[in-house]
């Protein structure tokens, strides 16, 4: 499906921000940041759900009252009786919900949601089915290249959304690796992952960047940045943008795709630019260009 | 108390004959392409030699189970396809599956053809396998890696008459299966997508004079010095800095090994025991399945476990029973 002005997300906060900061930073993105839709909710640890869900109620309200989109993101790994009570909830929600995992795509019992990029989508065979259970809008996984992107939208019915910034999100696990690297166990991991909101960086033995730690999911170290393929990616038919939320101005940083995206900006402009708006991160677009993750292929 | 099937891996016909004549009950391969997840130079089978291992293991009672558990590229589904026709042709006993498109293709175009969901679906909770099972007529689940025993027991007594099948022995991914993306991130290829994880082309060994270096994509996975083995640097068993400190953040070399808790896992209600290890020897297979064969045999009479030591083909000599410990997390 194309459109003629491609949509742009804001995903989900993937870490754990004390609840204020996490509901000052909606109330801010309602307010201020030029995105279509906005994702709320916990992915990563059920653990960390009972400190924000107090706070879920008045972000909905403020972002309806902005005009823009409200999603409810679901768990991606649903292991115990208490998550999958919580994944029937959110399936029972009035507000569109994101499926992370399979078992509240399949719990939504045909209304529409939008399949979120931790369920496996890579081919057409698959996206049919999900759109058959109802799925909507369809974010694709991120290893996927911009073939492989082109080539699910030109047989889409859902809008197909792409993650185009932030740290990615690269594997679940049962298993914390912040509490690990504190010598703590998960069940007394005392909610250390709240130390490092961008996430906790880990480096090889060489002291070279490589991934980056919250909680129990392990994440790119580099940023996604997709300024340099986002209008190619319109053209091929990608509806939607994905901007995974950090600790950086996100209003700017979606300005910057809210501008290239309409012309406004030459992309290595915008790259230029996003660079002082995030001190001291490295990006990275090598999957969309059907190369390791962490590459960077210059587009010019 | 039901007596579990064994479930073994076999990456060549020779394996395959080691496997049968060990004990196994079941014998999974995979075909020699980028359709299943263990897709290493030298490894799998042939259409020809898949149908000799069928007829071999039939003839003396065993059933062989065919891993297409990569997920089929867009726009090029025929390599697939032609895996699940070509299995269902040869008469395997089931297809291990993972992606949702190639088991709906499965179920349509085969209806006879007995579906596994592979540990690359992830299905982790009643309600994932509970989806598989009632769309797709998914006979039987391999749980994935990140589930306590007494969770397990619970998923059991919730979608009866679903079968599970839990890994008993081998490597042991630390992340739900399927669902990381690590691999692909230091080197472009990934378990999903290509069939491999920390792929050999990628692994470089450099000689320093404190010892060797391992790295993978370029990305050094861990260091050893003169006296250390060097082991293979499969990326989540790597060392790696954390907060200023170094260590195996996400997991040791090391290999599972649920010898001492089969009876927790029987009384769990499993339907199959999976040893990992399509791409390991002859003589590995042999030990392994010799060993669990006993272990099985021995709880199923009420006996009391065999103590065998299986150190020597385990990963660094380390063993663990991973998630299955609720400690383990």
């Amino acid at each position: 499906m194309t459109s003629s002005s491609p949509k742009l997300t804001l995903g989900p906060v993937l870490f754990n921000w004390k609840p204020e900061a996490l509901r000052d930073f909606y109330f801010r993105m309602a307010d201020e940041a030029d995105v279509d839709t906005i994702h709320v909710g916990e992915v990563v640890c059920s653990k960390r759900t009972p400190f924000f869900d107090p706070f879920i109620p008045e972000v909905v309200e403020r972002v309806a009252a902005s005009g823009k989109q409200v999603v409810l993101s679901s768990l991606a790994l649903i292991m115990t009786d208490r998550e999958l009570a919580q994944a029937r909830d959110l399936a029972a929600s009035d507000i569109l919900v994101e499926a992370n995992d399979i078992s509240v795509a399949a719990l939504m019992g045909g209304r529409p949601f939008v399949a979120g990029p931790l369920l496996n989508i890579y081919n057409e065979g698959t996206l049919a089915s999900l759109e058959a259970m109802g799925a909507a809008r369809i974010c694709l996984p991120a290893e996927l290249s911009a073939d492989a992107v082109a080539t699910l939208a030109a047989g889409a019915k859902a809008e197909i959304e792409v993650q185009a910034f932030g740290r990615l999100p690269l594997a679940i696990s049962a298993r914390c690796y912040a509490a690990r690297a504190r010598n703590l166990s998960k069940d007394g991991c005392q909610y250390v992952c709240a130390d490092d909101p961008d996430g906790m960086d880990v480096e090889t033995l060489d002291e070279v960047p490589f991934l980056a730690v919250n909680g129990t999911q392990t994440m790119s170290y580099h940023h996604m940045d997709l300024l340099g393929s986002v209008a190619g990616l319109a053209d091929s038919g990608i509806s939607r943008f994905r901007l995974w939320p950090q600790t950086f101005d996100m209003v700017r940083v979606a300005e910057l795709f809210r501008a290239v995206l309409a012309g406004r900006m030459a992309a290595d402009e915008a790259e230029a630019a996003l660079v002082p708006l995030c001190p001291g991160a490295e990006f990275a677009n090598g999957y969309i260009h059907g190369k390791a993750g962490h590459l960077f292929i210059d587009t010019d | 108390m039901m007596r579990p099937e064994l479930v073994c891996p076999a990456g060549t016909p020779a394996a395959l004959k080691s496997a049968v004549d060990a004990g196994a009950d079941c014998v999974y391969v995979g075909f020699r392409d980028e359709t299943n997840a263990r897709n290493f130079p030298g490894l799998n089978f042939s259409r020809k030699e898949l149908g000799e291992a069928i007829a071999y293991a039939h003839a003396k009672g065993a059933k062989v189970l065919v891993a297409i558990n990569t997920f089929p590229r867009a726009g090029q589904p025929e390599l697939w396809h032609r895996a699940v026709d070509d299995a269902a042709r040869l008469e395997a006993d089931a297809v291990i599956l993972a992606d949702i498109g190639l088991i709906e293709y499965a179920a349509r175009s085969h209806p006879g053809l007995r579906l596994h969901l592979s540990v690359q679906a992830a299905a982790s909770n009643p309600d994932a396998i509970a989806f598989y099972a009632g769309r797709y007529g998914v006979k039987r689940v391999v749980l994935p890696r990140v589930l306590t025993v007494s969770e397990i027991a619970a998923i059991n007594a919730r979608i009866a008459p679903v079968e599970t099948e839990v890994f008993v022995f081998g490597g042991l991914c630390v992340m739900a299966e399927g669902r990381c993306a690590l691999s692909s991130y230091a080197t472009g290829q990934s378990p999903n997508m290509n069939g491999v994880c920390s792929p050999a082309g990628e692994v470089r060994y450099t000689e320093t004079h404190e010892g060797v270096t391992s790295e993978l994509g370029g990305f050094t996975i861990n260091k050893f010095s003169r006296t250390e083995p060097a082991g293979y640097p499969t990326l989540c068993k790597g060392r790696f800095i954390a907060r200023d400190k170094a260590s195996y953040l996400f997991e040791e070399p090391t290999s599972l090994n649920t010898l001492t808790i089969l009876p927790d896992l029987i009384k769990a209600g499993v339907t199959a025991f999976k040893i990992e290890g399509r791409q390991r020897g002859r003589a590995y297979v042999a030990a392994v399945v010799q060993a669990f064969r006993q272990g099985v045999d021995a709880v199923m009479a009420g006996r009391p476990l065999p103590d065998i030591d299986l150190d020597r083909i385990t990963e660094g000599g380390k063993q663990t029973t991973g998630a299955y410990e609720k400690a383990w997390r």
